[in-house]
């Protein structure tokens, strides 16, 4: 091999035969999870430690520590797996690293309060492969992470990296490549869904040289995260999609606009990048053959208009990041006015996949019309908060409840968000709001709808858009009794708002006049006319704005209505927030379940809270500014949030009721 | 804000070999403000109108991308940072009450800076360790699961550590 450089499949065979070669021969593989969820929980310092122990115990040579990328299951982190057993430790503190040395690499034994524990059977699991959150996922795309080192580019060979490179370069045409990724039904991941084989097809038809293949990592959606760790988990899976799509479209320029808020993705990338190159696998006569191809990587300013494609374009041409109409195509005229293809990252990542088993393994998973693995970062009210790939067509009950195990502390499931700020709320099941049982007014209004239950829904592009919400990026926000579907609308209104570049007026003004109208129905003040207000201007908003920002705006507001009427009108009619969110409509009283624990009493920053230790606290209804301090902090659920000037009646009640603590559970409050 | 005199050199040497690396290249213009905005802490005028220069670019094309993202600012920062993820993972598990706290406690807005030059407090959408929410940030270091209680522990934390170091720096 002459300088680094792969000239021949051969070669890259070569090298592949060896590498695993040397993963067989039994070496002990310690997998430290080094993605941001882990990093952010200390995985370091883990690290740092098992490095320490392995030292001490004279191991260095014999085992392997491999920092990784992120495995998916962000609640449990910091993760460490031993290979090849598969050995699962969890919450692994730099204090353990030691233990797990000592007990499991030395002597085999396990070390049972590393270990998962199934929080509903109460099962003990060892291996990572048998937890529930993994054993139902199809980890095409994402298994990757867990296997190898991010910035080691033989980790990638050794799985088999860049052979569907040499597959599509020197057997196939470039036209046998969009007909391949055609025929595997491959929609695009970064909201839209358009057929990816299509949209090649159509660049690489267009007039105009040069022609550019950019990877959209923008990731603007709040609460998404899985674009991020695939960059920061499997950066070279993303470049050899690019490059297979570049040989298939014709380009010779490629751009990854990646936002500069994920600094580990931009290392991890850059130093693929850089490895790609030395390699082979990037620049001049790839494989040996007549294909150039290069990719440079654009720091984007996190803006999320600029995820949309013009506005990306724009950006990366370092002009302001707003959107223009889109008559012209950005496939005929897109970056500096030349035919552009842009897909998103987890698109990308598919390619090598299709292109090495066949358009026709892929095209088996998945429904009639959404093909493969999709990725969500399954977030918010929910036990096992983490990435989760699942194959298109699996039920949102099963990546909740079965893969996501359910709200945390047996609340009650209400709904969930998919497709991010343009995306909109399901809603799965309607329960009796937490609000103290004395003083539920059962006005009239209350009973007349009925309870839709989507729960069953396939997750589909075509599925989910005909219930009024989208696939979009793939955030799936679980929401649970205690969370305000007003709130939620003028949560999202209030970040597009923000974000909207003002380029066009329906969009800048329709959504300022949409989070006055919400931001008044949360405070109290709205009116009947109001809900009639907010469906008129979502259907001019979607009628006529410039881009896509502006027209799925109302998604989250058309959708919350729809099935949270009931949740709207108890704001308007009643005055009363069911869920006990917004600030306005709430007062927090004490209830009789009072400890007198004491530990609310300093958190109060107005000094409202009233009472001594082991007696019942009481919060001065006029002093309290509702900031919930206590109510975080509270562990007996006893502050409740009631409606708005009802608190005293509760603490009324709680007088007349409450008891000293009996000696159990003030021996539970110590 | 503008810059001292005597930084004015300093300036002109760090933009160009920031101008440099990038090889002047229209596409690296915002990476081009990231560094020096990494640098500076914010984005000083003298800079904007020497990167124009330098990259042949309008100087109302800087600025209007200066200004575009909310990432920049033309103003200085605090010597810490404090940012409060309000991604929507950590809204609906109540980060608004996080904002509302530390606002009050440190009596500015988002996206100002206490009058003492010590610490600017943002809000940004979604850090990626949702499974930690709510989140704050630190001077980059991540605090999980915050509550009330636990912010001010930080904050007071934060205090501590600057009358510290200015212990140090008085002993010296
Ligand atoms: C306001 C807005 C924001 C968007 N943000 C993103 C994003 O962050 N990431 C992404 O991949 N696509 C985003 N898109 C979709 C892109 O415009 C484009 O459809 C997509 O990148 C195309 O790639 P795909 O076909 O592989 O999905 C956004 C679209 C709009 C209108
Ligand atoms: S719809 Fe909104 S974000 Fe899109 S171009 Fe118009 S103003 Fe800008
Ligand atoms: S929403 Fe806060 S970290 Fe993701």
């Amino acid at each position: 091999m002459n300088n680094n450089k792969f000239t021949s499949p051969e070669d890259l065979n070569r090298l592949r035969e060896r590498l695993v070669k040397q993963r067989e021969e039994g070496r002990i593989i310690i997998t430290v999870c080094a993605g941001t969820g882990c990093l952010a929980c200390g995985c370091e310092a883990v690290t740092a430690a098992f490095r320490e122990a392995l030292k001490e115990n004279q191991l260095e040579d014999k085992v392997e520590i491999r920092t990784t990328g992120c495995h998916g299951f962000c609640e449990r982190g910091p993760l460490v797996v031993l290979r090849p057993e598969g050995t699962f430790y969890q919450r692994v503190k730099p204090a353990d690293a030691k233990l797990i040395v000592e007990q499991t690499i030395k002597h085999g034994k396990l070390v049972n309060k590393l270990l998962y524990r199934d929080p509903q059977t109460k099962e003990v699991i060892v291996k990572e492969d048998d937890i529930p959150f993994y054993s139902k996922q199809m980890r095409l795309i994402f298994g990757m992470n867990g296997h190898m080192d991010p910035t080691s580019i033989n980790d990638y060979i050794a799985l088999g990296g860049y052979q569907a490179l040499a597959k599509a370069l020197l057997t196939m045409t470039p036209e046998q490549v969009i007909d391949e990724v055609k025929k595997s039904g491959l929609r695009g991941r970064g909201g839209g869904g358009y057929h990816a084989g299509k949209k090649w097809a159509s660049c690489r038809r267009a007039k105009g040289e040069p022609k550019y293949v950019i990877c959209n990592a923008d990731e603007g959606d709040p609460g998404a995260f899985m674009d991020r760790s695939l960059l920061e988990g499997n950066p070279h899976g993303v470049i050899e999609g690019m490059v297979i799509g570049a040989f298939a479209i014709g380009s010779h320029d490629g751009y990854v606009y990646v936002r500069n808020e994920y600094p580990l993705a931009v290392k991890n990338l850059n130093i693929a990048v850089d490895a790609a190159r030395e390699h082979g696998f990037l620049g001049d006569n790839i494989f040996g053959s007549s294909f150039n191809f290069d990719i440079d990587v654009s720091r984007g300013g996190g803006a999320f208009v600029c995820g949309e494609s013009t506005a990306l374009m724009a950006s990366l041409e370092g002009k302001i990041g707003e959107p223009r109409a889109k008559y012209v195509h950005t496939v005929d005229a897109g970056l500096w006015d030349k035919p552009s293809n842009l897909n998103n990252v987890e698109t990308w990542a598919n390619v090598p996949l299709i292109i090495e088993k066949g358009a026709d393994w892929y095209s088996r998973i998945g429904t009639a019309s959404s093909k493969g693995t999709k990725v969500f970062a399954l977030t918010g009210k929910i036990n096992n908060t983490g990435l989760v790939e699942v194959p298109m067509g699996i039920t949102l009950r099963e990546i909740i409840f079965d893969i996501g195990g359910g709200p945390p502390k047996g609340k009650k499931f209400k709904a969930v968000q998919t497709g991010g700020p343009s995306g909109g709320t399901l809603v799965v099941e309607t329960r009796e709001p937490k609000v103290h049982e004395s003083l539920v007014a059962h006005g009239d209004i209350r009973d007349e709808e009925e309870v839709v239950s989507l729960l069953d829904l396939p997750v589909d592009f075509d599925e989910l858009t005909k219930v009024g919400s989208m696939m979009g990026s793939g955030g799936m926000i679980v929401m649970d009794q205690d969370s305000c579907m007003v709130d939620v609308a003028k949560y999202f209104l209030n970040f597009l708002q923000e974000e909207s570049c003002g380029k066009c007026t329906p969009c800048r003004e329709g959504l300022r006049i949409t989070l006055e109208i919400l931001t008044r129905i949360s405070e109290g003040k709205g009116q009947m006319e109001d809900l009639d207000t907010l469906e008129e201007i979502s259907q001019v908003m979607i009628d006529t704005c410039l881009c896509q920002l502006g027209g799925s705006a109302p998604n989250p507001v058309l959708s919350t209505i729809r099935y949270f009427r009931q949740e709207y009108l108890a704001h308007i009619v009643e005055k009363r927030c069911p869920a006990g969110v917004c600030k306005e409509l709430v007062s927090h009283a004490i209830d009789e379940t009072c400890t007198g624990c004491h530990v609310c009493f300093s958190v109060c920053p107005t000094n409202a809270i009233i009472g001594q230790t082991k007696t019942l606290h009481v919060i001065d209804q006029d002093a309290c500014i509702q900031c919930g301090a206590c109510y975080q902090l509270c562990r007996f659920d006893s502050i409740k949030r009631v409606k708005r000037g009802e608190g005293d009646a509760i603490q009324y009640v709680a007088k007349e009721k409450w008891h000293p603590p009996v000696k159990k559970k003030a021996a539970a409050v110590a | 804000m503008s810059l001292p005199v005597e930084a004015q050199d300093e300036l002109e040497q760090i933009i160009t070999s920031i101008v440099d690396r990038y090889k002047a290249k229209p596409t690296a213009l915002i990476m081009a403000l990231q560094d020096i905005q990494k640098y500076y802490h914010y984005l000083p005028i003298e800079a904007l109108k020497l990167i124009a220069k330098k990259m042949n670019l309008p100087v109302a094309q800087l600025f209007g991308v200066a200004t575009f993202f909310k990432a920049f600012s033309l103003t200085p920062k605090g010597k810490h940072h404090m940012c409060v993820c309000t991604g929507t993972a950590c809204h609906v598990r109540q980060a608004g009450v996080i904002v509302d706290n530390l606002s009050r406690s440190l009596g500015i807005n988002p996206g100002e800076t206490t009058p003492d030059g010590e610490i600017s407090f943002e809000t940004v959408n979604c850090i990626g360790a949702c499974a930690l929410g709510p989140v704050i940030t630190v001077d980059d270091e991540y605090h999980g699961h915050m509550t009330v209680a636990k912010l001010n522990k930080v904050l007071d934390d934060l205090r501590g550590k600057k009358t510290a170091e200015e212990m140090v720096e008085e002993v010296q």
